[in-house]
């Protein structure tokens, strides 16, 4: 089985630029700049059928091609890439970074000719101090390979690239509120349209993607896109790197096919749940997507096969609940995260979260009220999508929606006994 | 009073045609120097980049890294995200608060230690995780975390 993404990870550190190339590095950007058109670039990786690793799953290609037509005297234009990975229970992009910082920068050359991108940015959180040092080395090396900088191997293609390091806030993940912190603002969202392909960063056309997103590009531009569609075992393309947190006998990242089975990840890669702990749920992609229970094991983990039965993909990072841990407590632990990261911008989400995550303290802690599930459940649907600016109460009221579901006999064990049984 | 090489530092970042810009940067550039940001070197800030000082303050205290009061030596960033909660948070904390004497958001009566809390720092299969300073340390138990506490006088 190919792995493309992780295949250049070494446990001594990453490669560096001529070790890189001896692997095969930049011969993807090489036959971009010599032989293909923008447009026949943007053309592959639609036919990828890449979708967006963010978490949201948008097709990539389909992305690119919102942005507006180069007519070389509109500039400059720019390529965000997002890093800045803070959904809880999600690593994949520190190790991608980490392992293999020649990739991304690959990635984004490839990305910026397409769009016609004249300057690049990735935006990195504070925390990833690795990441961090790594990719300062590597993008420096770049420049002088001429992979960065004027005239990127000899052709007439110029592209300069940043690192941007962000102050925290999980808010930044939000595209709006990343342009509006890049300019020195509050990160807050900013309603749509106009999208951020025809008004960004500057009021410019701006291209933003995801670390992994733009990993898999030079890959697709390589290979073909028949050859990325073949790595996965299901309609999106390429491969996935699954994440596993919690009680389980082997928590960490695998490269595998897309769409490969949650049992499969759960069970083969994570090695099952440790002695002595029961599986009880999983959420299946990031702090914001519903739980899944025992029922739904056998589900396939590609975006379209996981919205079908009424959970997300999200990024591909797999949180399990075990029985010797409280879903109430667990759920307390993530509204608590959501309310403190809301920015404040719009009303339901500065005003309902704290009310939901006091209401899962009180009933956590023993005082707990008949009613309290009712109001819980108001809120799902009154921070729904629709009624914010962004998703991130939306997100928020995933994992809470499934939880009064599938742990109820929990919640209300809790308020009748006025104790956690956890405890 | 911001030192003239901080002040050259943060004058070497400013882009022309967006001098706003650059304020998150020049905000770090300052704690990264004195630890925090001061009223007064907020205003200095707001002057070198000619951006109103109520505006860039509203950038300073909404990221949780450009500290407005005055921390500890070291800061210790404690992840409270879920995977690190489901793999011990809460007893490790009750350890740091115990053996510290200091709650979250304290420092400590000598000013060795800051203690605040941190979103998911990416160490999910290896939780719990914290960080002190620039440093990441994860799986960690109380025997571990004191023999890591050693490490920073």
């Amino acid at each position: 089985m190919e792995r493309p993404l992780t295949r250049n990870f070494r446990p001594d550190g990453p490669f560096d630029v001529k070790e890189y190339e001896k692997a095969g590095g930049y011969e993807a950007l090489r036959k971009v700049l010599t032989g293909m058109s923008p447009k026949q670039v943007c053309d592959e990786v639609r036919a990828s059928n890449l979708r967006g690793r963010g978490g949201a799953g948008f097709p990539t290609g389909a992305k690119w091609a919102f942005m507006p037509p180069a007519n070389g005297e509109d500039r400059p234009r720019y390529l965000i890439v997002d890093a800045d990975e803070m959904e809880p229970g999600t690593f994949k992009d520190r190790l991608l970074m980490e392992g293999d910082p020649h990739q991304l920068i690959e990635g984004i050359v490839i990305g910026g000719f397409a769009v016609q991108a004249d300057v690049a940015y990735i935006f990195l959180r504070w925390e990833y101090k690795l990441a961090e040092k790594r990719l300062r080395k590597a993008i420096a090396e770049a420049y002088d390979s001429h992979y960065l900088g004027r005239n990127i191997l000899g052709t007439d293609f110029n592209l300069e690239l940043y690192l941007h390091v962000s102050a925290g806030r999980y808010i930044c993940g939000e595209g709006s509120a990343l342009v509006n912190s890049m300019e020195g603002k509050r990160a807050i969202p900013v309603a749509r349209p106009p999208q951020q392909t025809e008004s960004g960063l500057w009021g410019r056309p701006t291209l933003m993607n995801n670390v992994e997103t733009m990993c898999n590009v030079p890959h697709i531009v390589k290979n073909g896109a028949a050859w990325f569609q073949g790595l996965s075992v299901c309609e999106d393309g390429g491969t996935k790197i699954y994440g596993v947190s919690g009680k389980v006998k082997r928590p960490g990242a695998w490269e595998l096919p897309m769409g490969t089975p949650l049992r499969e990840i759960l069970e083969q890669h994570a090695g099952g749940m440790r002695d002595g702990v029961k599986f009880r749920g999983v959420l299946p992609g990031g702090a914001s997507t519903e739980f899944f229970g025992e029922e739904h094991l056998d589900v396939s983990m590609c975006f379209d096969s996981l919205a079908q039965v009424g959970s997300r993909l999200g990024t591909g990072s797999l949180i399990v609940l075990d029985d010797r841990t409280c879903p109430v407590g667990m759920l307390h632990n993530l509204e608590t995260f959501f309310a403190r990261e809301s920015c404040g911008w719009c009303t339901p989400c500065r005003e309902g979260l704290p009310w939901i995550a006091n209401i899962l303290k009180d009933i956590e802690e023993g005082r707990g009220q008949p009613g309290d599930l009712e109001i819980l459940e108001a809120h799902t649907r009154m921070l729904w999508i629709g009624r914010t600016y962004c998703a991130l109460a939306p997100g928020a009221m995933e994992p809470l929606k499934s939880a009064l579901r599938y742990f109820r006999d929990d919640f209300e064990r809790h308020i009748r006994d006025k104790r956690c049984p956890w405890r | 009073m911001l030192s003239d090489l901080v002040k050259q530092e943060i004058r070497s970042r400013v882009d022309r045609d967006h001098p706003e810009a650059v304020a998150v940067e020049a905000l770090h550039i300052v704690r990264n120097h004195y630890g925090w940001i001061s009223d007064e070197m907020l205003r200095e800030v707001a002057g070198l980049l000619d951006v109103d000082p109520a505006e860039l303050d509203g950038a300073a205290t909404f990221y949780n890294h450009l500290y407005r009061k005055p921390v500890g030596r070291h800061v210790i960033l404690v992840c409270d995200s879920v995977s690190c909660w489901i793999m011990g948070y809460e007893s490790l904390v009750a350890h740091l608060t115990r053996r510290l004497g200091i709650g979250m958001g304290e420092t400590t009566a000598d000013g060795r230690f800051t203690l605040l809390p941190i979103q998911c720092l990416g160490s999910c299969h290896t939780a719990p995780a914290l960080m002190i300073d620039a440093d990441l340390h994860e799986e960690l138990d109380e025997q571990k975390l004191d023999a890591i506490l050693a490490q920073y006088p």
